[in-house]
């Protein structure tokens, strides 16, 4: 076994050398993440301010489900979603089992729960400042909901982070439903988990080191954008 | 102004993630589904891009346990089946999921263990008597415990070896439940025998102290089937273009590719094929 | 005996005075209970058009629970409502604005939090634009329009929040407590916002604490007391002569605590 130091330096050379086929796998790790951060940010920014902001029978239950639903194991799920678009299943005529799609879907499924369930938290929050304003001033419930969530865009940012987070370091649900297919499904995390197949544990660990300096960029990056906008002001 | 800003960003991230775009345009192309002992060997690696560019088909491996490939194959979902688990082939043909199967290669299991050698089996051929010394001295066997090909065999070798490992499940014994890949690295940790294709073992980066105790006994042949999935059961399965492969693989052509797969100038595979079938 | 007379006629031509103001908004045996405590218990009050009338009384006489009753924001357990002597509904509510104790900010531009509150009530186009520069000049906030209201200071911010309500160009206003922790330069301020809306027919309804402030602004006065009304009246008779002992109490004990008011 290798030490950690040369590790890293396997990881740093790995990122320098270019390498075509790593540069593809990180390409379709973060195609597949970010869709679908952002289909779980469609469906859950609006559903977990709707648990939030409105009062109605069965909230509780509801939040206590978005919760829960935060814990999904990523293997039942890929499972679920192996058989939904298994050509036997009713979902098999769109022939999407091992495509991108799949796994897309698979992780939209995992990260939807955690943006809607961060998002009540945040937008409920907000909505106990703002509910009072509101009502005297007549704002309707889509307006409310849009300006709740819009003021909370910059808590929100990071609600989508940790959906990222939850989604790029996946490996469970996408290698069932995308099949860890050379040069057509194959992403970092179910990489690593070939490579540990293998035994090759330096290498493993390398583009574990590769997946982790990713993570770090794209929080940089939306952090930038978080504090690049006067964030004392609006947060 | 923020606000544009700010879907600016959003339509942009989407864009570049190519939501809107097809994730596919590619049609010419098959699955296949496999086991990860053949994957983590690297043979498709080296026999696959011989086969695309003769016949323009991409052939997309799916590399699981057997016993999951064969039921993913039963759900259809996936055009031709490459494994090695016989009378489990054999089953699939029978109950109309498969065309027909042919032999395709083989290779042999062999059993790993650490240099200490507690049961005293190394450089032992024969591997039912080994299984038993090892049984005996209750040394750590750690088993891939998945219903895969290679579990099969192993289980098939303790039967003729007369020992019950269910009992020794947990002791002894140990099931990891996880692939080949996984099951090597857990039991080189333990200091466990184990028992591989020599295909895994050979490519394997894992090593450590280990070596090959047991091997060379016909008993540890290790036979690989390919079938295609029956297109009058799961319509959508791509009968033509899986045909040319399960054709071309046991053709001349495909055999001798298989056997000039090397690692290390070892041969890993060995064709055997009928000729004309 | 005569002077006691004459006092009394005083105070009824100032009653009378106030009663021939038509009633803007009246309530009539509100209550509120909330865990078995009433918490408002059976008043009946009654707003005058263009007047402004001030809720006083202790901590925890329900002054802000009143408040909220009335504009609609808490449903009362029971009573009922007019508005002009008519229902209370949906266009009356629209006719309301109300600013908090502490000014609910947006997290967004001091012109953003103007351009919200007049997109609710409907403005568009150059008319909002029209409406905000004028809310923005009123309340001297027209050098921090591109600010994010959150950074504004305390009395920068509840200056902004009335010129909000105002902008909405409502004819009853709310006030809650609206200079309770401003210094003295941002409640004259507030206070002469407030005599302006008056002066141009805006009826207000306010809390307050602050007894200086009820002789420079109140036309009418509302005492409470445990969630009830201890006495009501035009301002000028109450503060001078408090008939009820809640009232009386209060006032001399502000009067011994502020040591100066003796003269007032």
């Amino acid at each position: 076994m290798q030490t950690f130091a040369s590790v890293l330096g396997d990881a740093v050379a790995l990122i320098l050398s270019g390498d075509a086929d790593l540069m593809e796998i990180i390409a379709l790790s973060l195609r597949v993440t970010i869709t679908a951060v952002i289909a779980a940010c469609l469906i859950g920014l609006p559903l977990g301010a709707v648990v939030g902001a409105f009062r109605f029978p069965g909230r509780t239950l509801a939040t206590v489900l978005l919760n829960s639903l935060m814990g999904l194991p990523p293997v039942v799920v890929g499972l679920v979603v192996y058989l939904a678009l298994s050509a036997s299943g009713p979902l098999g005529p769109l022939g999407l089992l091992y495509t991108p799609t799949a796994m897309v879907i698979a992780q939209t499924i995992l990260v939807t729960p955690i943006v809607a369930a961060l998002t009540r938290q945040v937008i409920e929050d907000l909505d106990r400042e703002y509910s009072e304003q509101f009502r005297s001033l007549g704002v309707g419930p889509l307006t409310r909901i849009g300006a709740l969530l819009w003021d909370a865009r910059y808590s929100l940012l990071t609600v989508a982070l940790a959906g990222f987070g939850r989604a790029v370091a996946e490996v469970g649900a996408v290698i069932i439903v995308g099949g860890n297919i050379n040069h057509v499904t194959r992403v970092m995390t179910t990489t690593i988990a070939l490579e540990t197949s293998k035994g090759n544990l330096e290498l493993a660990l390398a583009l574990g080191v590769v997946l982790l300096v990713i993570a770090v960029l794209v929080n940089a990056a939306v952090m930038g954008l978080r504090a690049s906008a006067a964030r004392a002001a609006y947060a | 102004m923020l606000r544009r800003r700010f879907l600016t960003l959003a339509a942009a991230g989407l864009l570049a993630t190519g939501l809107t775009a097809p994730l596919h345009a590619e049609e010419n192309f098959i699955v296949v589904q496999s086991t990860t002992s053949t994957q983590n060997s690297g043979l498709f690696e080296f026999m696959l891009p011989k086969f695309k560019e003769k016949t323009g088909i991409e052939v997309r491996v799916v590399a699981v346990g057997t016993g999951q490939a064969i039921k993913n194959a039963a759900n259809g979902d996936g055009d031709v089946l490459f494994v090695h688990a016989k009378p489990a082939e054999e089953k699939f043909v029978a109950d109309g999921d498969g065309v027909e199967r042919f032999d395709v290669m083989y290779n042999d299991f062999v059993i790993v263990g650490p240099p200490s050698d507690p049961a005293g089996v190394a450089g032992s051929a024969n591997v039912v008597d080994a299984l038993k010394k090892i049984a005996e001295a209750e040394a750590p066997f750690a088993s891939r415990g998945d219903d895969s090909g290679t579990h099969k065999a192993e289980l098939a070798l303790w039967k003729a070896a007369d020992i019950d490992v269910e009992a020794a499940s947990g002791g002894w014994y140990r099931e990891t439940g996880s692939g080949m890949g996984a099951t090597l690295n857990t039991g080189t940790g333990m200091g466990a025998y184990v028992m591989t294709d020599r295909a895994t073992w050979i490519s394997f980066g894992n090593k450590g102290e280990y070596k090959i105790a047991v091997e060379g006994d016909e008993k540890m042949f290790n036979q690989y089937g390919i079938i295609l999935v029956n297109k009058e059961k799961h319509p959508n399965v791509k009968a033509d273009l899986g045909q040319q492969f399960v054709d071309w693989v046991i053709s001349d052509e495909g055999q001798q590719v298989i056997a000039d797969y090397k690692i290390d100038g070892q041969q890993l595979f060995f064709a055997n094929a009928k000729p004309g079938s | 005996m005569r002077e006691a007379a004459a006092r009394t006629e005083v105070e009824d031509a100032a009653s009378i005075a106030a009663a021939a103001v038509p009633a803007l908004l009246e309530a009539q045996g509100l209550r509120l209970e909330i865990g078995g405590k009433r918490l408002i218990d059976g008043i009946d009050i009654r707003i005058g058009q263009g007047r402004k009338t001030m809720i006083m009384g202790a901590n925890g006489a329900g002054k802000s629970l009143l408040l909220r009753l009335l504009h609609g924001l808490i449903v009362p357990t029971a009573g009922r409502m007019t508005w002009r002597g008519g229902p209370l509904d949906k266009s009356a509510r629209r006719a309301q604005a109300m600013v908090f104790q502490r000014p609910v900010m947006l997290r967004r531009s001091v012109l953003a939090n103007l351009a919200f509150a007049l997109k609710v009530r409907g403005l568009r186009g150059p008319a909002r634009e029209a409406r905000i520069a004028e809310a923005l000049d009123k309340a001297q906030l027209g050098d921090l329009a591109r600010s994010p209201a959150r950074v504004l200071s305390g009395g920068e911010q509840q200056r902004l929040a009335l010129a909000r309500a105002l902008a909405c160009d409502p004819e009853l206003l709310f006030l809650d407590e609206p200079t309770a922790s401003l210094d003295p330069a941002s409640t004259q301020a507030i206070e002469s916002l407030i005599a302006d809306a008056s002066r141009r027919g805006v009826t207000v309804v306010m809390v307050s604490h602050d007894l200086g402030q009820a002789r420079r602004l109140a036309d009418d006065i509302v005492f409470l007391q445990a969630g009830r009304v201890a006495e009501s009246g035009p301002a000028s008779r109450v503060l001078c002569s408090p008939r009820s002992e809640a009232a009386g109490a209060w006032l001399e004990g502000r009067l011994f605590l502020d040591g100066q008011g003796a003269q007032g």
